[in-house]
């Protein structure tokens, strides 16, 4: 077996050695450390370890998630343990689909200079700028599509110049989209009242009661009976 | 293969010049494969592979537990050990006459199955004042919030909660609690609905219905879900709800041990700050327990798709007060776990891959299983190709895979499907440099999820009063096996149960009981009686990656 090579990275400006390949969170704890605040979910969907690094002879700060990230030989990188961004608190069933009800909990929304900083911030590649434009448009709905996939980092609010809180303010956008623009499934609505008229408490009685190998002789027959892709 | 380093390597588009002939030999046979089918197998089948492949079969992999309630009863060794350890606090440790949090309802863990029940006990009449949340991690950081696939709700004219009762119950080998399967599926529908009244972003065709799929082992499609990010979505919308409702919850905070009463009834809990290293005492008519699971035990030294924080605290706690467990046996290896490059091996790569078309292949372009299994037949028949067979392919750093022929989504689907319906799995793989919508994506089995848990009846009580469970922690809705979408529907169902049930509980319960850790000295005296002495300490709380090289020079000094 080959010797691992080992890498030089800078851990809030300290030396250490780590084999190449690792993660930047699992190079963080190699070095040592073990993380209380700074990991969460370890396959990107948390936002626990948003990172400011930079590399080797380079002076640009870049961000990504430490659990997503390879850490890079002269790498300075430090994780980012909480954003102490402020959250509107409203009421879902009293927010209405408005045009500008983005602006009214998020006022400084309207303060967006276009500079892209947060798009470029983002560890998701997400079109955050655009997304806040939107809002300023009052398109909730394209708030609500280009926000989706934001894991809630943090990254955008602590370097936007204008002091916009992106996540949370699109995290209403797409409360708003859910409850509001999308509209009622017929089909949920007309099972519901069937559950709730008692339409299928015969059936599972059966069911519960049947004999074993009725039951899998049943099963099997279902599987077998199972919905193909339509055409 | 020998080991080398993957930077080092020449990598085309992602992979290493060895892996794309394989590569080019699934490209192959795509279009050909686009329609071959592959038969289910029969239940006989299913239980030879099962038999001789699934990593819960191997003689090594479960001990008798030796004390305790459910004495006697098999477990992995990873949390038969846990369970007979020594307990991180005793009472000298603590002052239990000084009360830090005097509550009505104390909820242990803040993923989806405690904010849903945090949120139920509100709505049924608990003030928020009485209701105080705690989890060791932030909130939300939990399985709920890294579920992609989706959620299983039985609301087609095709469908019925009959339908979904009898494929849960068939993925469980029939060894599911049926009356909490019948809660289940009973109370999907009204769960999706109360989601969408707080607002979560369901994917809906043009006449509003849910886009829905089918997962391994379902006869309808059933799978709801928000992109691929279905659990986020939720679990985010629900922790916005606790927020404007000004709900309290104390982060990097675990509970290291129960506090039971004169009569043996949960009447609290003392956690620990791990910020800090302080101790708070709570004083609760009710304790929820939201714990999770137990991925980060590594069982059977298997990478896992869990969160950071997946102990199995919450079986260890329950144990020493006395709630039985059940399953306990049996442990969810997810099929398909990435197994190449190596930084995301083990993270879950989502059946939903599978239920919107890709097929499993081998190295020479080959189906060998019908694709939606149950997830333990699944895994099974992906072992078994893995090590009974040649076809197989190995990853730089000697890890056997097979391929999830992704590509074939966009064939059947149309162009442009990946990157929209499997948004996360593509970034995922697009920060490697590989593009799933064209190539293919190497797959192995990781460690999923804890089939088994505390026992509970259909209010979410466990054996011990004022002490209820719901989420992974709890056992006996999946039996020996859970079908794929109905995690983030049992955290949901049980979650709203066992917050209205303590709701109703602490009603009518006037006074609170006493602080004691008496439950300790029973056990301690079990341990005694069964001559275990055990160097290990439990709860886990959080394991340990350090480097072994700084643990070799660790010097206990307080700074």
């Amino acid at each position: 077996m080959e010797e691992t090579k080992m890498i030089k990275v800078y851990i809030m400006g300290k030396e250490h050695e780590v084999p190449e390949g690792l993660t930047i969170m699992k190079a963080i704890e190699y070095a040592g450390y073990k993380i209380v605040r700074g990991a969460g979910c370890r396959a990107g969907f948390c936002g626990a370890c948003a990172t400011v690094y930079r590399k080797a002879n380079d002076y640009k700060l870049r961000v990504a998630l430490a659990c997503q990230t390879v850490a890079e030989d002269g790498m300075y990188l430090t994780e980012i343990p909480f954003v102490p961004a402020n959250k509107a608190i409203y009421d879902i069933e009293k927010v209405t689909p408005k045009a500008n009800i983005i602006l009214q909990h998020y006022p400084e929304v309207a303060r967006c200079v276009a500079c892209n900083t947060c798009t470029k911030s983002c560890p998701q590649d997400l079109k955050v700028m655009d997304y806040i434009q939107a809002m300023k448009r009052g398109d909730i709905a394209k708030a609500a599509e280009l926000s989706f996939d934001c894991v809630q980092c943090g990254l955008c609010a602590a370097r936007c110049p204008a002091e916009i809180v992106h996540y949370h303010a699109a995290q209403l956008a797409r409360r708003i989209y859910g409850k509001y623009i999308a509209k009622p499934s017929p089909n949920l609505e007309k099972r519901i009242k069937e559950i709730e008229e008692g339409k299928y408490d015969e059936e599972i009685k059966k069911l519960k009661q049947m004999p074993l190998e009725e039951m899998k002789k049943k099963y099997m027959e279902q599987q077998k009976n199972a919905e193909k892709e339509r055409d | 293969m020998p080991r080398r380093s993957v930077i080092e390597m020449e990598l085309i588009r992602g992979y290493p010049e060895y892996m794309r002939e394989s590569i080019e030999m699934v490209a192959k046979t795509r279009e050909a494969r686009a329609k071959e089918v592959m038969r289910r197998l029969t239940l006989e089948e299913r239980e030879e592979v099962l038999k001789g492949f699934h990593p819960d079969y191997k003689p090594d992999a479960k001990v008798e537990i030796k004390i305790g309630p459910s004495k006697g009863e098999k477990a992995p060794k990873e949390v038969e050990r846990l369970l007979e350890a020594e307990p991180l606090i005793d009472e000298s440790d603590v002052d239990l006459t000084k009360v830090d949090f005097d509550v009505d309802i104390l909820i242990i863990g803040a993923g989806g199955a405690g904010t849903v029940a945090a949120l139920w006990a509100y709505y049924s009449g608990v003030p928020k004042e009485n209701i105080l949340m705690c989890t060791k991690l932030r909130h939300g950081d939990s399985n709920t919030m890294m579920a992609q696939g989706g959620i299983q709700s039985a609301d087609r004219p095709e469908d019925s909660p009959a339908i979904h009762y009898l494929d849960v119950l068939g993925g469980g080998h029939f060894t599911n609690n049926p009356d909490l399967v019948e809660k289940l599926v009973m109370e999907a529908p009204r769960i999706i609905k109360w989601h969408e009244s707080l607002g979560v972003m369901y994917d809906k065709d043009a006449n509003n219905n849910f886009i829905e799929i089918s997962g391994g082992g379902t006869s309808r499609f059933r799978m709801h879900s928000a992109k691929d990010y279905t659990g986020m979505e939720i679990m985010r919308v629900l922790r916005d709800e606790f927020r404007n409702l000004g709900m309290k919850v104390l982060e990097f905070t675990s509970a290291v041990e129960l506090l039971t009463g004169e009569d043996g009834e949960v009447t609290g809990a003392v956690l620990f700050n791990m910020e800090t290293k302080q101790y708070y005492v709570v004083r609760a008519k009710a304790v929820i327990l939201a714990t999770g699971g137990f991925g980060r035990l590594h069982i059977m030294d298997f990478p896992t798709t869990n969160h950071y924080g997946a102990t199995g605290d919450g079986l260890v706690l329950a144990y020493r007060a006395g709630a039985r467990l059940v399953d306990m046996d049996s442990v969810q290896y997810h099929p398909t776990g990435a197994a190449y490059p190596e930084p995301i091996v083990g993270l879950l790569i989502t059946e939903k891959v599978r239920g919107l078309g890709a097929q499993v292949i081998n190295k020479i372009g080959k189906q060998f299983v019908f694709p939606l299994e149950p997830r333990d037949v699944e895994a099974a028949s992906i072992i078994k190709e893995c090590y009974s067979t040649e076809n197989y392919v190995v990853t730089p750093t000697g890890l056997r895979g097979v391929w999830l022929d992704s590509p074939l989504i966009e064939l059947l689907r149309g162009e442009g499907t990946v990157v929209k319906s499997l948004g996360a799995m593509h970034r995922m793989f697009a920060r490697f440099g590989i593009d799933m919508s064209q190539d293919p994506i190497l797959t192995f089995p990781t460690l999923h999820y804890q089939n088994g848990g505390v026992a509970i009846n259909v209010n979410a009580e466990t054996d011990v009063r004022g002490l209820f469970a719901c989420g992974e922690v709890a056992g006996g809705i999946h039996g020996k096996n859970r079908l794929m979408g109905n995690s983030l529907l049992d955290v949901n169902v049980f979650g709203k149960i066992a917050g209205i049930s303590a709701a109703k509980y602490v009603k009518h319960k006037h006074s609170k009981g006493k602080l004691t850790l008496n439950h300790l000295k029973k056990y301690r005296k079990e341990l005694k009686e069964a001559g275990i002495k055990s160097e290990l300490k439990s709860p886990m709380l959080l394991p340990d990656y350090r480097g072994k090289a700084v643990l070799s020079r660790k010097l206990d000094i307080v700074v």
